[in-house]
């Protein structure tokens, strides 16, 4: 599907070594990021480069976030493993699980004779990548939210208000099924990955658990909670706007996001980091926070974290973890941050990042760009919103993810598709922890 | 026969070592790698290793989703075989009865077969996507409720297309050869004797090419267990469900994405034991009943 960008790695990897060695230490960065994200990496690979004579950067392209993984355990496994590798969110429980394989980020700063400041980073996302006792394991590069967007043609000829996004599910329903009748649109509302905004992030932002054991973040042993009645009355609503194609699903990943460019729906909800896509599609377009359940007590409550951070691999020399160190402290300056922030959609790491942004008036101009921001950091989080972590996270999203087809495709109700995916996502993470 | 010897005591040795050496390395040491990994449980970054015997074994034969994919990987071997196979010999004898263009047709048919796996995948997916295919439109427009995303009939209707037309090429290639070694005296003397082209085709032609048709079941069955990967990844991903989850998309989706290692080597062991048993089961009991004229 996405051969370019490995041609565009493998010249990246040519060029890289047909640039002599002299005495730079070179630092091998493995990622996932493609089209406009892809760009970004080279570009601040490129800079840091630029910017000091001890180090090179080699950003290298491997494929999705879980063909990167699986590279980068294989590599390990050979002994060829990467300095620093980009790992998806569902991944973070798979690595932590690693100990003797990684060293956490907390000390390769700390043996570089840097001091790690967590007051200068934003607190939920850091908090994620940390252990337990609070060591942090792994540098947030990309961090996203899911939002709401909505196609405000769509929205006037359906007879909608234009500057009214939906704020709870029902009223995504109405809104849906207003769009649908007054055919406005083929379908009213798509969305991305049901699995980590329907349930990983609904459980987050309308504070209910989604697993025992805060969600696996207090220890491995968690049981899933996700067929408590608030999640069946919400699988039951899309599986009923599913009959009628009122609610369309697209895939398990960021498939849906075609059929929303297309003009085929009217509302979608999707990463902050899809931004990019639904810019360059030059629609006029309206941005809204992720809506919540109005049966929930105290939501909205906050989003959790989803995007990637970076992984140092262990066993490499002092060198290269200096280099990482620079590479890693190059990252949290805030012009880097704020550009990364402003051209991808992802969420800037650092609170003068942040701070910086706002001063220059950029959410004025780009009004909805600060709502990931505000989601996460709305509230402080609680046992249920500080985010999911299983030993077998990618598992149980596939689990999730085949009993929801098969709801959709009415074979089945949501209380029964969501008891079976807490007895089989039960079963999985038992077995998982037998190792 | 005669018997063709070398002078030579080392030299066929020598002659073979290179084909051995290839063996030894892509196939018997990394079986030898899956045998002693299928007998373990390791975490993904092989930090710690346990030998649990045949547990792993147990598990995958009680598991109701590999039963499933068993299943699965039946309906979608045998769907596309025998369309490939069908629609290859059909192609082959229309081909054969051409007089003018025969070799533009022949060029023509044999193309596809150079389309990788992987990119024929995407071309059928361009073509039935329910949002964006370009057939997925009119089969709307004339009422088909068209959604291979949620309707698990319907993925594996266009897996298996996919697969078949994948290997059409493959096989009117072989058929054609095979109708081109039937000598045309006994054709000809058959249609002398009154009998139709339907009747020559059934007690003629097809009996002939029973060795082709048989080579051609192994290769395809083979084909439809393993090299089919690519076109059921790029297409469905072994969903809705796990409607198209075949046992080859199983072993890749519990090692490589769900990371279970043992799990993923005690099916890919599996699978070589039935591969082998098909294979045996083919040339001793098939085998047989073909007529090599």
């Amino acid at each position: 599907m996405t051969r370019g960008p490995i041609l565009t790695a493998a010249l990246l990897i040519g060029t890289a070594a047909a640039i002599p060695a002299e005495a730079k230490t070179d630092i091998s960065w493995w990622h996932a990021m493609t089209g406009a994200n892809a760009e970004v990496v080279t570009k601040i690979a490129n800079d840091f480069n630029a910017s000091q004579e001890d180090y090179e950067v080699v950003p290298v392209f491997k494929g999705t976030y879980p063909e990167t993984l699986n590279a980068g355990i294989a590599a390990f496994r050979a002994k060829q493993a990467p300095d620093i590798m980009q790992v998806f969110d569902v991944g973070t429980g798979v690595m932590m699980a690693a100990e003797g394989a990684i060293k956490p980020v907390a000390d390769v700063l700390d043996d570089a004779g840097m001091t790690f400041d967590k007051s200068q980073y934003l607190p939920g996302i850091v908090a994620y990548y940390s252990k337990p006792d609070g060591t942090m394991l792994s540098f947030p590069y990309n961090s996203s939210s899911p939002i709401l967007y909505y196609n405000k043609d769509i929205f006037e000829k359906a007879g909608l208000d234009v500057n009214a996004p939906p704020k709870t599910w029902t009223e995504v329903w109405d809104m849906a099924r207003k769009i649908k009748a007054s055919g406005a649109a083929p379908c009213g509302y798509t969305s991305t990955w049901l699995t980590w905004i329907h349930l990983e992030n609904f459980a987050a932002w309308n504070d209910v658990p989604y697993a025992t054991n805060e969600n696996g973040l207090a220890g491995s042993e968690a049981e899933l909670e996700i067929n408590a009645p608030i999640y069946v009355n919400h699988f039951q609503a899309l599986a009923d706007l599913a009959k009628d194609g009122t609610f369309k699903y697209g895939g398990r990943t960021s498939e849906a996001k075609q059929i929303f460019l297309a003009g085929e729906c009217g509302i979608f909800t999707e990463s902050s980091g899809g931004l990019g896509d639904i810019v360059k599609s030059g629609m006029n377009y309206g941005i809204g926070q992720l809506p919540y359940d109005s049966d929930a007590e105290g939501a909205p409550q906050n989003t959790i974290p989803g995007g990637a951070s970076l992984w140092v691999f262990g066993g490499k020399s002092d060198e290269t973890y200096k280099g990482v160190a620079a590479f890693f402290d190059y990252l949290s300056q805030t012009d880097v941050q704020e550009y990364l922030h402003q051209t991808s959609g992802y969420l800037p790491v650092t609170m003068a990042a942040y701070e910086a942004t706002k001063e220059s008036g950029f959410y004025e101009k780009n009004p909805g760009r600060e709502t990931p921001i505000l989601q996460m950091m709305g509230k402080e989080p609680t046992a249920n919103s500080k985010g999911v972590r299983l030993v077998n996270l990618p598992q149980i999203r596939d689990i999730e993810n085949e009993e929801f087809e098969k709801m959709l495709a009415g074979q089945q109700t949501a209380q029964q598709a969501l008891d079976n995916a807490v007895e089989r996502g039960n079963a999985a993470i038992q077995s998982a922890l037998g190792q | 026969m005669n018997r063709a010897t070398f002078p030579h005591r080392l030299l066929p040795y020598l002659l073979v070592a290179p084909q051995l050496a290839i063996s030894l390395v892509f196939f018997y040491w990394p079986a030898a790698q899956a045998l002693r990994q299928s007998t373990q449980r390791e975490d993904p970054f092989g930090l710690a290793t346990q030998f649990v015997g045949l547990a792993n074994f147990r598990a995958v034969l009680s598991d109701p989703a590999w039963l499933n994919a068993l299943r699965v990987t039946v309906v979608f071997s045998a769907w596309t075989a025998f369309l490939s196979m069908a629609i290859a010999l059909l192609l082959a004898t229309q081909a054969e009865k051409l007089i003018r263009g025969k070799d533009v047709y022949r060029t023509l048919l044999i193309w596809p077969y150079a389309v990788a796996t992987a990119i024929a995948g995407m071309l059928w997916l361009f073509l039935f996507n329910p949002s964006f295919g370009t057939l997925a439109w009119p089969l709307r427009q004339i009422g088909i409720r068209w959604d291979p995303l949620l309707n698990g009939t319907q993925a594996m209707g266009l897996v298996i297309a996919a697969a078949a037309w994948k290997q059409i090429s493959y096989n009117f290639l072989f058929f054609v050869a095979g109708l081109q070694a039937i000598p045309k005296s006994l054709l000809e003397a058959a249609a002398i004797d009154g009998a139709g082209g339907a009747r020559r085709f059934w007690t003629i032609t097809f009996p002939l090419l029973a060795p082709t048709t048989f080579f051609l079941l192994v290769v395809n069955t083979v084909y439809a267990l393993f090299d089919t990967f690519g076109i059921i990844h790029a297409v469905t991903g072994g969903g809705p469900g796990r409607a198209t989850e075949t046992l080859v998309y199983k072993v890749y989706n519990d090692g490589f994405v769900n990371l279970q290692l043992g799990s993923s080597a005690a099916q890919s062991v599996i699978l070589m034991a039935i591969v082998i048993a098909l294979t045996a089961i083919q040339f001793r009991y098939i085998e047989r009943r073909v007529h090599y004229g």
